[in-house]
């Protein structure tokens, strides 16, 4: 069984007027089911307003769900004695960092999670260093978060959670507000900690750069799964993604118009090199 | 309207040891009618820079003349800077706080002492402009999508009517299809009404193919300055400060490197396509 | 400028004073300033500089960052200072307006010891907080007023709360900033017309501020929750108030110059 699996999910808040009275229901999320595999990289992708965020916070128990079940780690999320063991197994990291950031100094900060589990003070100590070491900025421990850049605050947030021990890790559009070297510096972090720490990865963004790397990707729209499948296979769908109002790679779209003018092109390229390649071996036939 | 920068110097946290320039005698020369992009990473001055052209912030040194006038002259109009020079903010949370989205936009044309009936007539033209139709006009601006609310923002600058537009990262935090949404929006407002247009910006793929010209900043400095096209030439230059060119540009210089005769200068897929198509055929 | 504010915030350094537990700034700054009220001549105010001096000369803290920190209640002390000395009787000293205010002698000595006091009193303070992380002086509190807990008072709560009050202030301040700038661009104006004229101004900053305020607030305690905070019931804690040698040596100072001075300073 996976670490994280959702079936038949469902969440739905009521819709109120200004007086308090019931107007209606919204189904935020609308029967999602999948089954996140343990070391996987997922990506969950969806324009603004697509319920993946809520979504996500089922998988850190901050939200149940109104029909259906998610387990995280083989534990049912609606289960209120279990809900700190789910936490502590499946980490969360916010968009904006600066509403995530309790501590005053970066080292106290990370040191929150563990302070609240009640980790012997030497041992949080160890999970401190380590957890600010991994993520690359074990040389700021020191200093205000205040006067972090953007990314540097994310990577923050990304040691506080992994100084829980986590299995597996749900960032919840974590570089939604950076520039783009925070963004690049985030998923830096995020890729080693998925590569060289073995920690599930559940990432969910807009930017299709981001999950070039992604073992899985989802796309929701309205609440459901569109689309599911590799970052190829779902890049080799643009049209679809155009849909659902997403963008493809740049790289991929240059790909996508030369085959409809004629050029014998693979489906689904992802990088630049991958299409160089293609394109001079077209080249070498030719001649 | 036109502006010119002659050498501005700001300072940041003066006589602490933290001081440091956040803009370094500055030199820029801007005219009527053009839709520029003013690129940098946090922290380059762009943003203090645009500050500087509504009179927000003052500068220590150097000066800036709009359509020919000093604007830190003695006697020069405050009051008609803040109409003339429209800024709009990267949060439209940070504005936005009428009962709805039609007395928001009144906020400003209000502040100018307009009479009633005008002060609509500009409110309904520019929430057109933006694209927010009348059904949404009565709504609350805290209920409305991400893109609305920049939109509503971006009407109760433009309801002042302005001569320059200048907009601080209007695309953040929108999706991929807002943000085309928005710039395409804000094209066709510059086409349409000839305004001059600052797009302030950390991404080059989300200007390059809107504007007339790029304006590269780094460190409080000018680093580039001109077309698009020339300016993505300069490719270590720009990674040197951590830009980035955009992703087409890379293709053409990987093809070239391979041996194929492409143009470097490509920006968009559509040209990078009509390139590598002619150095197949 | 908002940002100018330095009254309270941590300057970060490494030092002795930094080091020191946050129970004996406490219970320092307290005595410190209890011992202001006892001085009845200069020799006392003397003491307490001396004192004063050698702990921010041992703090590492630059003199010049603490009196720009002052400068925000220059306003209040010029009011005190005024109001002391035109307003205290006994022997005149200067008749001015043909006899409808006086300056005393008695006015003088007070106002010039008020203003001492005063000042005394804010560098002394702003010397803990400018020393002590706000966590670890909410940490401090936290212990200092545990025994409180057999009243059921919520001490790990209102501590938790003042340390995260302490830890967005600097974002509040920063976002009022821009709120400001961004309704300025409207047009709006903060400075000119009548009281009530101003009271309305402030309408367009403060909406936007609460509805920031509420969602930060709503976003972090999520962010909290999610990181398994649950109060204060079974939390241990990264750095524990342990005292070491330096702080007993501190208490021993302290009580010396508590006694010292206030021995000095009724003499």
């Amino acid at each position: 069984m996976g670490i994280i699996r959702a079936l038949d999910v469902v969440y739905e808040y009521l819709k109120r007027d200004d007086d308090g009275n019931v107007t209606g229901s919204i189904r935020a999320v609308d029967g999602v089911s999948l089954d996140v595999a343990p070391g996987d990289f997922i990506a969950i992708l969806g324009h603004n307003g697509s319920g993946k965020s809520t979504l996500a916070k089922h998988m850190n128990a901050i939200l149940t769900p109104t029909e259906g079940c998610v387990w995280v780690d083989g534990k049912d999320t609606r289960s209120e004695e279990e809900v700190w063991d789910i936490r502590r197994s499946a980490g969360m990291v916010f968009q904006n960092p600066d509403n995530q950031i309790i501590g005053q100094v970066v080292e106290e900060d990370v040191g929150f999670g563990p302070e609240n589990m009640g980790v012997p003070t030497k041992e949080i100590w160890e999970r401190v260093e380590e957890s600010l070491k991994a993520v690359g900025i074990y040389e700021l421990r020191k200093a205000s978060p205040n006067k972090l850049s953007g990314g540097q605050k994310q990577r923050v947030s990304i040691a506080g959670v992994l100084a829980m021990h986590p299995k597996c890790i749900v960032l919840d559009e974590p570089t939604a507000m950076l520039d783009p070297n925070g963004r690049k510096e985030v998923i830096r972090a995020v890729r080693a900690l998925n590569d060289v720490e073995g920690i599930t990865i559940i990432l969910i963004t807009h930017y299709m750069e981001e999950i070039v790397h992604a073992d899985k990707v989802f796309v929701m729209d309205h609440g459901e799964i569109a689309m599911q499948g590799t970052p190829r296979e779902i890049f080799s769908q643009v049209e679809k993604l155009k849909e659902l109002r997403l963008d493809v790679p740049q790289v991929t779209l240059l790909a996508y118009e030369l085959q409809q003018r004629g050029v014998a092109l693979p489906d689904g390229i992802l990088t630049i090199e991958e299409l160089v390649e293609e394109i001079g071996r077209l080249k070498e036939c030719q001649s | 309207m036109s502006i010119l920068v002659d050498h501005v110097t700001y300072l940041y946290e003066t006589g602490t040891p933290l001081e440091h320039k956040a803009l370094d005698e500055v030199c820029l020369e801007i005219k009527d009618g053009q839709f520029v992009g003013i690129i940098g990473h946090t922290g380059s001055g762009k943003s203090t820079l645009m500050q500087h052209l509504n009179g927000l912030l003052k500068a220590h040194s150097g000066h800036i003349y709009l359509d020919g006038e000093d604007i830190d002259a003695p006697g020069y109009p405050k009051k008609k800077l803040r109409s003339q020079v429209g800024l709009v903010f990267q949060y439209p949370e940070h504005q936005l706080f009428e009962v709805d989205v039609f007395t928001d936009v009144c906020f400003g044309p209000k502040n100018l002492g307009l009479p009633k009936e005008e002060v609509e007539e500009r409110v309904r033209k520019a929430l057109l402009q933006v694209g927010i139709p009348e059904e949404y006009w009565k709504q609350s601006p805290f209920e409305i999508s991400g893109g609305q609310k920049r939109r509503v923002a971006i009407a109760g600058v433009l309801a002042m009517q302005p001569g320059v537009l200048i907009l601080d990262e209007p695309t953040a935090g929108l999706d991929p299809k807002g943000r085309r949404e928005i710039l395409d929006q804000i094209k066709k407002l510059q086409t349409q009404t000839g305004m001059t247009v600052l797009l302030v910006s950390h991404s080059m793929e989300d200007v390059a193919e809107y504007v007339d010209r790029i304006v590269v900043m780094n460190r409080g400095k000018i680093l580039l300055d001109g077309a698009p096209k020339e300016v993505f030439c300069h490719v270590e230059e720009l990674e040197g400060v951590g830009l980035a060119a955009p992703q087409m540009t890379y293709v053409m210089r990987a093809l070239r490197k391979r041996g194929f005769d492409v143009d470097e200068d490509a920006i968009t897929v559509e040209e990078a396509a009509a390139g590598i198509l002619r150095a197949l055929s | 400028m908002l940002r100018d504010i330095t009254i309270g915030q941590y300057y970060q350094t490494d030092s002795v004073i930094h080091r020191l537990d946050p129970r004996v700034k406490l219970a320092g700054t307290l005595l410190f300033i209890v011992s202001l009220f006892f001085f009845q001549n200069i020799g006392g105010y003397l003491a307490a500089a001396l004192f004063l001096a050698l702990v921010i000369r041992l703090s590492k803290v630059p003199f010049r960052y603490i009196v720009r920190g002052m400068r925000a209640i220059l306003f209040v002390l010029l009011i005190t200072v005024t109001f002391n000395l035109f307003l205290t009787p006994g022997r005149t000293l200067v008749e001015l307006f043909g006899g409808h205010v006086r300056i005393t002698y008695e006015g003088l000595k007070m106002a010039f010891f008020i203003a001492l006091r005063l000042a005394f009193l804010i560098v002394g303070s702003s010397i803990m907080t400018l020393t002590t992380t706000p966590n670890h002086l909410t940490d401090g509190l936290e212990r200092a007023l545990r025994p409180l807990k057999v009243f059921k008072a919520p001490v790990h709560e209102v501590a938790m709360m003042m340390s995260i009050a302490l830890r967005f202030i600097p974002l509040l301040l920063e976002e009022t900033d821009k709120i400001m700038k961004a309704q300025m661009a409207r047009g709006a104006d903060f400075e000119s017309g009548n009281l009530i004229q101003r009271a309305k101004a402030m309408v367009p900053i403060l909406v936007p501020l609460f509805i920031c305020a509420f969602r930060r607030a709503a976003d972090l305690a999520m962010a909290m929750e999610a990181r398994c905070y649950r109060g204060g019931e079974g939390r241990t804690k990264m750095k524990p108030l342990v005292y070491g040698r330096a702080d007993y040596l501190a208490y021993f100072l302290l009580a010396v110059y508590t006694v010292g001075s206030i021995f000095i300073g009724r003499l």
